[in-house]
Order: C-alpha cells, then sequence, then structure tokens
C-alpha cells in the first residue's frame, strides 16, 4: 500500500475524512442558511427568489454544488462505515452501561442522528433541489421557489418533520463543530475554548433560524 | 459491628477464552466499609474455596494504584463510580448496605476474557512493542538533567506518563478505542528532547498497530478521560492526530 491509502484507511484518516467534510458542510449550512432567512425580509419572497435565482445560475456556486455533493456522500459513506465498524470493536455488550457518568448522549449517538438527517435530506432534496435542478416549473416561470416552501410547508406533518431534524442537526452540530477540530488535532489551550463556544452558538443558532421556516410559513406569520 | 453490609454481586463468570460467559449472582455478608473492592472479593473467593467452588479471577497487582493490573467493569463504569481511581483503590463505603453491584470485565475484542474478570490486555504490550521506546541509551539522570527542556514539556511529558496501561479508557468507550492510551504514550516520549528524533516513525507505527489489534476509532466522546483513573487529558488525543497527519503528509 502506498503512504496516501495507509493513511486514509487508518483509524484517524477516517476520522480525518469525517472531519474534513463536515467542517465543509458546516460552511454550506451557514451558506443555506444565510440565503433561506431572506424569506423574513417578509416581501412575499421576493429577494429571497431573487438570492435563489442567482446562487442557482452562478457558475461558482454550480461548481461548489459538486463539491458539496462529493463532500456529503463521503461524510455519510465514511460514518456508516465508521459506525459499522466501530460497533464491531464489542461483540459482548455490557450488561449494566452507565454511559451519561461519562459523555454526552449525543456524542455517543453521531451514527443516529447522522442517519435521522439522512433520512430527512431525502426528503428534503426530493421536495425542493430535484423540483429546481431537474423540472423546468420554476425556471420556466410557472411557479417559486418561495412558493414551492409554502405549498410544502402547507402540511403540518412536513414542518413537525423539519422542525424534529433541526433538533437531530443542532445536536449533531454540537459535537460535531468541535470534534472536528480535536481530530485535525487543532487544539490549543488559547483558541479551543472559542472553538467550542462558537461551535455550541453555531450548534444552537442556525438550526434553529432554518426550524423557524417552516414554522412561519405554515402558520402564515410571514408574508 | 456497625457500618458493616450485606451486598448482592451479580460477578461474570466464564471459564476460558471462546466458553461462554453468564452474570452469575452471589450474596456477600458483614462486608466492612473500610475493605477495598479487591478485599470484599477475597472475602467471596475464601468462602468460596471454603465451599468448594471455584473461585473468581480477577487481576490485581499492586493494590496501591499504580500498576494498572487491576480491571473491573462496576455497575456500568471502569474502576467503578469514583474519578481518579482504580478498582483497588475503590472502597466500600462508595457502596450501601442491601446494593446489588455488577461487575464485569473489559469488554473489547482485543481485549479477550481469559477467565471470570481477568482479559488479555497484551494487545497494549504489542503496541508499545512496536515504537514506544526510544531506541538508544539516553544516559543516566545528570545527562537527562543537563538538556534544557521547558517546564511546560517537562510537565506534561509527565502527565502523559502517568498512564497505567490499565485499559479502562477502551473499556468506557463506545468505540472500543484505545487512543487515549496510545496517545498519552506517543505523547510522554514526543514531547520529550531524547523521543523526538523517532516522532514520526514512533506515531506511524504504534497506530498502525492499534488499528491492527482491533481497537475501534475515536469520536470524541471524552468517556477516556473522564473514566481514567490518571486523569489522562484528552488533549494527548488531539496532539497524536496531529502528529500522525504531519508524519503521514509530511514525514519521509
Amino acid at each position: 500500500m502506498n503512504w496516501f491509502t495507509t493513511f486514509i484507511t487508518s483509524s484517524i484518516g477516517k476520522k480525518i475524512v469525517m472531519a474534513l467534510t463536515g467542517l465543509f458542510l458546516i460552511t454550506f449550512l451557514l451558506v443555506h442558511c444565510s440565503v433561506n432567512a431572506c424569506i423574513f425580509f417578509n416581501d412575499g419572497g421576493e429577494t429571497f427568489n431573487e438570492v435563489a435565482e442567482f446562487f442557482g445560475s452562478n457558475p461558482v456556486i454550480r461548481t461548489m454544488e459538486i463539491v458539496l455533493f462529493i463532500c456529503l456522500i463521503l461524510h455519510i459513506i465514511q460514518g456508516l462505515v465508521l459506525w459499522g465498524q466501530n460497533g464491531s470493536k464489542r461483540p459482548v455488550k455490557y450488561t449494566s452501561k452507565n454511559g451519561a457518568a461519562n459523555s454526552t448522549w449525543y456524542s455517543r449517538s453521531m451514527g443516529l442522528l447522522g442517519t435521522l438527517l439522512l433520512m430527512f435530506l431525502i426528503v428534503h432534496l426530493k421536495d425542493f433541489w430535484v423540483v429546481s435542478r431537474f423540472t423546468d416549473e420554476i425556471t420556466g416561470g410557472s411557479t417559486t421557489l418561495y412558493a414551492k416552501m409554502n405549498e410544502a410547508f402547507d402540511n403540518i406533518w412536513v414542518v413537525v418533520l423539519y422542525v424534529f431534524s433541526m433538533f437531530s442537526l443542532s445536536y449533531h452540530l454540537l459535537h460535531g463543530f468541535q470534534s472536528a477540530f480535536r481530530t485535525m488535532g487543532w487544539t490549543h489551550r488559547k483558541y479551543t475554548p472559542l472553538i467550542k463556544a462558537v461551535g455550541a452558538g453555531f450548534a444552537v443558532l442556525i438550526p434553529f433560524i432554518f426550524a423557524m421556516m417552516p414554522i412561519v410559513m405554515h402558520f402564515n406569520l410571514i408574508d | 459491628m456497625s457500618g458493616n453490609m450485606n451486598l448482592t454481586l451479580k460477578v461474570w463468570r466464564q471459564q476460558s477464552l471462546n466458553a461462554p460467559g453468564k452474570l452469575v449472582d452471589y450474596k456477600v455478608k458483614d462486608i466492612s466499609e473500610d475493605m477495598s473492592f479487591l478485599e470484599m472479593f477475597d472475602v467471596l473467593n475464601e468462602e468460596l474455596i471454603t465451599k468448594g467452588d471455584e473461585p473468581i479471577a480477577f487481576d490485581h497487582d499492586c493494590r496501591e494504584g499504580i500498576c494498572g493490573s487491576c480491571s473491573m467493569h462496576i455497575n456500568g463504569r471502569p474502576h467503578g463510580p469514583l474519578k481518579g481511581v482504580t478498582t483497588c483503590q475503590l472502597h466500600m463505603r462508595s457502596f450501601k448496605d442491601g446494593d446489588t453491584i455488577v461487575v464485569e470485565p473489559w469488554r473489547a475484542n482485543a481485549f479477550p476474557v481469559i477467565k471470570d474478570l481477568s482479559v488479555d490486555r497484551s494487545a497494549f504490550d504489542r503496541i508499545i512493542g512496536s515504537g514506544g521506546y526510544i531506541s538508544v541509551n539516553t544516559g543516566n539522570a545528570q545527562d537527562a538533567n543537563s538538556l534544557p527542556i521547558p517546564k511546560d514539556d517537562a510537565d506534561e511529558a509527565f502527565m502523559s506518563a502517568a498512564c497505567i496501561g490499565c485499559g479502562a479508557c477502551v473499556a468506557a468507550c463506545v468505540n472500543s478505542s484505545a487512543m487515549l492510551f496510545v496517545s498519552a504514550k506517543v505523547s510522554q516520549l514526543s514531547l520529550l528532547p531524547q523521543g523526538k528524533p523517532e516522532t514520526d516513525q514512533r506515531v506511524l507505527a504504534m497506530v498502525n498497530q492499534m488499528d491492527t489489534e482491533g481497537f475501534g476509532a475515536c469520536s470524541n466522546t471524552g468517556a477516556c478521560t473522564a473514566e481514567c483513573p490518571k486523569e489522562i487529558s484528552q488533549g494527548n488525543i488531539a496532539r497524536m492526530n496531529r502528529l500522525y497527519l504531519a508524519a503521514s503528509l509530511g514525514g519521509k
């Protein structure tokens, strides 16, 4: 095996794949959230539709979309592989377990939280991404993305799914954000407390803003 | 006598390596709160021997918290309920009369059960053998004292070297990862000038051996540090990740 295969298939290498792709997905969340937050301008989705159209047609963003999907798929596959492999390292389970005494439940449940997010993502991509990329509903001008959102969030169960999924996202980020830095070895007496604080803030704020979107639309709290 | 207690123990009994095991109930009576957890097991074993039963096998040596031999998983936690304490230094005053205590061996693929509560931790020895040393003679005390070493580095190295290799980190980890142990050993050597020249080859070899032994990958839950009787810092893991990354990408 050459040095790169040895590195990337080692236990540390696999975690580095998770960390780097995870950090990229975090930057994507920030962009996605900023764009979608334009619905809160309360102008019938005018600003939002414009920004969404710009992002949908910008070649740089379209290229990044490919990188995003590569990262997403790597993160999912590597995550599932690690979940399976790590789980197989203890074939006889403990009868008596007290994980709460030494760690948070969400740090031990990243695989489960990630799987919930994957299921959400399938529904979410089918509802919005497929419609805007592979049909001419929006590009043809027969409807807007904002109208699509309004339509989808009419259904209370879709709203429930979205809000529940944002809780999963929040806990996934609460551990994942700072864990990615640890995995990369980016810890420092001076900066680690800052990374943890920013990570916790991010993990609460971004999912909260996302969760508000279906809620305000369902209950017609914005125009 | 006041303060003495009666307890129910549920102890893992397993005849040999591949034999099926199960939890067996034992009643112990009149246990003094000043006994250590292992002394309570001595009392139980004496009773079992008197009755003609087979005593419970468990690992122990120094019984003063420094050798890393004892290894019981007590009520869901390695080394029991206290922080920074090995099983041998856990005393019965941490329990109360009438308690039921579940005692299991360390559970991990890489730590096969030899008998009852005794597990084979030679995987750790093989990891050390793969690179946890300095290849040359580094001299005597005066040679070390003549090397200028920053106090912070010396302290960090010393704190990492406090690891007794008991395996509680592996036992506590959801992934049965040995990262805390291996990173402590990598750190204690790589922080000091005597160990620095071999850093790259050491970290590559030790991580490779760790993976070969069948330990899991680290997901930074922090359970290892929380359960470590020597309170080895999780910072060691980040340091090892950093050293491994540098050795893989930048090394020769």
